[in-house]
């Protein structure tokens, strides 16, 4: 116990030594690594300028730790999956792929040092950020530097608003907008209810162009209650609010955590209305030890179904399912697409490692207006100079436990 | 009319549950005098420890609680053994600092052990739900056994600190750890005794939490935590019927402003009455005024 | 210490605030240097406003912490509203004042102002409570600052600003409207106006404003309450009255910090990560790491844990698992009898190795 204890203490008193230090010892020691940093990445740069082993490198930035650790981590394993088998296949112009991911745990500062985290790495290109708003700091530094940038799964409109960046998932209003319409059309409701996450910026964007397209559509909004990201645990007020108000339909745009939650709470107090989701409710399926009855019949809006039939839907899920031992959601799915993208976009420009993250920008964004692109998450997708993604989202609905295409 | 009350029914079930975690909070406070930011990861650990050995593993619930109950009761004792003990005639500050690194602690290496996906807990409840007024008013079990388990440790508590030996070696130590130590009281070991207890109480308040709230992941624990604190305080930390008082309340509150007022503010409202009580009554509904002598 | 001991160390005590403005100026040269030698790092570049935002931070909740003598775990609801403000501020007048500097300036002053009094209205109930009672109502405070920043929406047009707390519709804007605050959205697309040497200038000013109060009238006044409340009392000092200007300077201090959080990056919006009570406690680690009542500790450690989660990015999952074990260790090393010891032993050492040098 002592020589553990004594250990520990050595150890910190390794840090509190390097803190006690002056702090123009201590800015001069991080000073001299970074210069040390430079000059490795500086040598590294020549060296594959020479070398005909060169690289493209890509970085991915996303929440790998805190309560947004999830979509980090899926983001994170689905674009490896995409990664291992381009390298495998012979990489991108014939030149190999290196992967880094960094995490920001869902802030937006921690964000922005992920992204010069993996400049001083060498990074070419993005693939990220996997959440809103740290995707809408990230774009800015993007910009600045001309580095091209594939959001996975940032919704909101500002992630994009440079034309160096570009989206693989559908935009917040997008989804609001095609929900109601939906809803509309097919006629599943007049009167409907709304529980939102008013801390989040995926949910309270999607609920304002909710909002706005319903009243096109002649719905109406019978409650709309909201929740917090400190509060999300107990839903029995929204849920009977919305009970009380009749609504035949509960619009639910969050995520799938929170909704195993209300469907857990509507279910107790015996609600049964008509539950319509996001993209979002995608890989509720997937929750450990989840009761899937409590999902029957839930409709939502995905760009992905793990059940499909397609045969490179069936080749990534069960790559994804032998490397990760579980199903891949609609994060992992739009990773997996964006590498796939960016390749496009690489082998469109006919770039090569040495060109300058500049020029390598310049060239993808001609390219992109070119690619159509076919993968996990859509057929034929094309973007328009905004960046946003031409691609039908598809309506999903839970039927004996599985997700079946509408 | 009907709806008024079945708010209130779900406040009750909301606060139990804060009352339960805060039960554990104030009991360290009172004896340890030191504000345990890792009582909600604990709580964390035990529903993650029933979770392997009850959905994992496939062990009856009753068995996986026990195994809860003694892994927290260990983990508490470490965690005031190596992080804590040596701080003891420390800066409350200090504490309070480590405690905030056991807690990051805690939530990483959960993070590490499970991963961060959510995992539905099976409710270790089995009674049916109470369904009065046409269904319109739905009493679950979770609620009843929690309210139940809160009567049962409040009135478990009481009765040992006053009666036991030990229990009043905790009193003791929380009057004046000096002079307890004076009387032969062994200080070192009854705080260590405490923080068994609630860590103890913890497990079952990770398992109970979870129940009526079937979500898991590493930071389950960290904001009920926050609030069953906020209960405590409010009920007077370190007064165990206070504990129960304040968590009922804070939930029917916090039900009640979610209700009437506005879904966005509850925090906001719950957050202000705590101000407002605290204001009037500074140490708490059932806190102890200590007059300040020079 | 008493004021007989603050006289004899007069000399002492100025040396020591000169070594610490001394350092925040070597420590800026350098970084210039290398900057400009193209020697610095992305990542350490784009660190550099953080930084200076931390030590603002750190720096001002030391003077509710170390120098009042009082707990607050608030201290990230006056940065939200200080943000607020000066990002309002310059979102507003982005086009009517272009020359950066005299907005910049103005939007500091406004959300300096606004900490303040928000620091004045939570200080005056806040500061009749003590100890734990005390940190847990400025927790509140902190939570219920964030939870309401959230659900404001602010909208601009023609006709003038309007202000909603349900969403954007509700705001009834004309087609020439813009919102400013949307909601949980925050405000996208703040100027970029935050600069390194902006940061070092505030850190110089918070500085000078700290240590000049802590050796003043007021810093012995404010003092004496720490020590002893009663005593203080009871030789005619208004408790009231130093506890309060203690708690709005650091409040308003804050509040410049979260103007320059503010300006540095495109959005801001109110999470518990950034404004949350956990943020309050992350500064307050500075603080206590850094030495209670120690300003130049907590410039040091401000900067250090700042840069130790980013310089331990290459241990992937197990960063922050070592950050909270470094925690624990240095707060075991630095407060437990046997950690003091260990640091006796060490100071020992190095000056007999002096003493042989010499």
């Amino acid at each position: 116990m002592k020589k553990a204890l004594s250990l520990l203490l050595v150890g910190a008193m390794t840090l509190s030594l390097a803190a006690c230090g002056s702090s123009s010892s201590d800015s001069a020691a991080t000073d001299s690594t970074t210069a040390e940093e430079s000059t490795t990445s500086e040598s590294t740069d020549a060296a594959s300028e020479e070398s005909t082993g060169a690289t493209f490198k890509i970085g991915g930035i996303g929440p790998l730790t805190g309560s947004a650790a999830v979509y980090g981590t899926a983001v994170q394993n689905g674009a490896q999956i995409a990664i291992d088998e381009i390298n495998a296949a012979g990489g991108i112009n014939g030149y190999q792929v290196e992967f880094n991911f960094q995490d920001d745990e869902n802030d937006a500062e921690r964000s922005v040092n992920a992204y010069n985290t993996l400049k001083d790495w060498g990074m070419q290109v993005l693939m990220g950020t996997v959440t809103s708003t740290p995707c809408v700091a990230v774009v800015e530094n993007t910009q600045a530097d001309n580095m091209f940038q594939i959001t996975p799964s940032g919704t909101a409109v500002e992630c994009i608003q440079y034309p160096n960046a570009y989206r693989m998932c559908f935009s917040d209003p997008n989804q609001g907008t095609e929900s109601a319409k939906y809803i509309g059309e097919n006629g599943l409701a007049q009167t409907i209810a709304v529980i939102y996450d008013s801390s989040d910026v995926y949910s309270s964007g999607i609920y304002e162009a909710f909002a706005e397209e319903a009243a096109n559509q002649g719905l109406e909004i019978v409650s709309a209650e909201a929740f917090t990201a400190d509060n999300n645990t107990d839903f029995s007020v929204q849920v009977q609010k919305a009970k009380d108000a009749g609504a035949e339909l509960l619009f639910m745009p969050f995520y799938y955590t929170e909704a195993s939650l209300v469907l857990a709470e509507c279910n107790s107090q015996g609600y049964e209305p008509i539950f319509f989701g996001c993209d979002g409710m995608d890989g509720i399926l997937a929750v450990e030890n989840f009761d899937t009855t409590l999902a029957e019949d839930l409709m939502y809006l995905a760009p992905f179904v793990a059940s499909s039939e397609d045969e490179q839907v069936q080749s990534f899920v069960s790559a994804y399912e032998a490397a990760y031992g579980e199903t891949p959601n609609q994060f992992a799915a739009d990773a997996y697409d964006s590498i796939y993208v960016i390749k496009a976009a690489l082998e469109g420009a006919n770039a090569t490692p040495d060109m300058s993250v500049s020029d390598l920008c310049d060239a993808m964004t001609a390219a992109m207006a070119e690619v159509t692109y076919s993968g996990v998450t859509g057929k034929d997708i094309t973007w328009g100079e905004d960046g946003e993604p031409n691609k039908a989202p598809l309506v999903v609905q839970i039927q004996d436990g599985v997700a079946v295409e509408l | 009319m009907i709806g008024f009350i079945s708010y209130l029914v779900n406040g009750i079930s909301l606060g139990s549950v804060y009352a339960i975690i805060a039960l554990g909070y104030t009991m360290v406070y009172g004896i340890a005098k030191m504000l345990n930011f890792a009582h909600g990861d604990v709580i964390m650990i035990g529903a993650f420890v029933v979770f392997s050995t009850v959905s994992g593993m496939g062990l009856p619930p009753v068995i996986g609680i026990l195994i809860s109950v003694v892994v927290c009761t260990v983990l508490g004792m470490l965690i005031e053994r190596i992080a804590y003990k040596p701080l003891r005639h420390a800066s409350k500050l200090a504490v309070l600092i480590t405690a905030i690194g056991v807690s990051y602690f805690l939530q990483n290496v959960a993070l590490l052990i499970y991963g961060a996906n959510t995992k539905s807990f099976t409710s270790v409840v089995t009674m049916e739900p109470i369904r009065l007024a046409d269904g319109a008013l739905v009493i679950s079990g979770e609620t009843i056994v929690t309210v139940i388990a809160c009567i049962i440790i409040m009135i478990g508590l009481s009765a040992f600190i006053k009666y036991s030996k030990s229990g009043r070696a905790m009193l003791a130590v929380s009057e004046d750890s000096g002079a307890a130590q004076l009387m032969g009281v062994n200080v070192n070991s009854t705080i260590a005794l405490t923080f068994a207890i609630g860590s103890a109480l913890a497990a079952i308040a990770g398992v109970l939490l979870c129940s009526s709230y079937p979500s898991l992941t590493p930071y389950t624990g960290s904001m009920p935590g926050i609030k069953a604190f906020v209960a405590a305080v409010f009920g007077g930390i370190g007064s165990i019927p206070g504990a129960f008082i304040g968590g009922i309340l804070l939930g029917v509150i916090e039900i009640l402003g979610r209700a009437y007022i506005s879904s966005q503010l509850s925090d906001a409202i719950v957050f202000a009455v705590l101000i407002v009580v605290l204001l009037v009554k500074p140490t708490g509904i059932l806190g102890k005024q200590i007059q300040e002598k020079v | 210490m008493s004021k007989k001991m603050k006289v004899r160390n007069l000399s002492k005590t100025t040396k020591s605030n000169l070594i610490t403005y001394g350092m925040v100026i070597v420590a800026y040269i350098i970084v210039e240097i290398f900057l400009r030698a193209g020697m610095v790092s992305s990542l350490i570049e784009g660190l550099l406003v953080p930084l200076c935002v931390y030590v603002i931070l750190a720096v001002s909740l030391n003077l509710t912490v170390g120098i009042s003598g009082e707990l607050s775990l608030g201290h990230a609801g006056f940065m939200c509203v200080g943000a607020f403000a000066g990002a309002t501020f310059s979102k507003c007048l982005e086009n009517v004042i272009t020359f950066g500097i005299l907005r910049f300036t103005l939007a500091i002053i406004v959300g300096t102002l606004c900490a303040a009094l928000f620091g004045i209205l939570v200080g005056i109930p806040v500061l009749r409570l003590k100890g734990d009672y005390l940190a847990i109502v400025t927790l509140a405070f902190g939570e219920i600052i964030k939870n309401v920043v959230n659900v404001i929406y602010l909208g601009r047009d023609s006709r003038g600003f309007h202000i909603s707390i349900k969403d954007t519709i509700s705001l009834g804007l004309e087609d020439d409207g813009e919102v400013i605050i949307k909601g949980a959205q925050g405000i996208t697309g703040t100027p970029n106006d935050s600069t390194f040497l902006w940061g070092i200038i505030l850190i110089l000013i918070t500085l000078f404003i700290v240590i000049n109060l802590i050796n003043s009238r007021t810093g012995r006044a404010i003092m004496s309450i720490r020590d002893n409340r009663i005593a203080a009392e009871s030789i005619g000092i208004s408790v009231t009255k130093y506890k309060l200007l203690a708690f709005s300077v650091s409040a308003a201090l804050a509040g410049t910090a979260g103007v320059l959080y503010a300006h540095n990056l495109a959005t801001l919006t109110a999470l518990p990560k950034n404004f949350g009570y956990n943020m309050s406690i992350t500064i307050l680690v500075f603080v206590v790491l850094g030495g209670i009542g120690n300003i130049r500790g907590s410039v040091i450690a401000a900067v250090v844990l700042t840069l130790l989660p980013e310089l331990l990015r290459a241990l992937n999952d197990y960063r922050m698992l070592i950050y909270a074990v470094i925690l624990i260790a240095t707060m075991i090393f630095t407060s437990s009898p046997g950690g003091q010891a260990i640091q006796e032993r060490i100071k020992l050492f190095f000056e007999r190795r002096k003493t042989k040098e010499a």
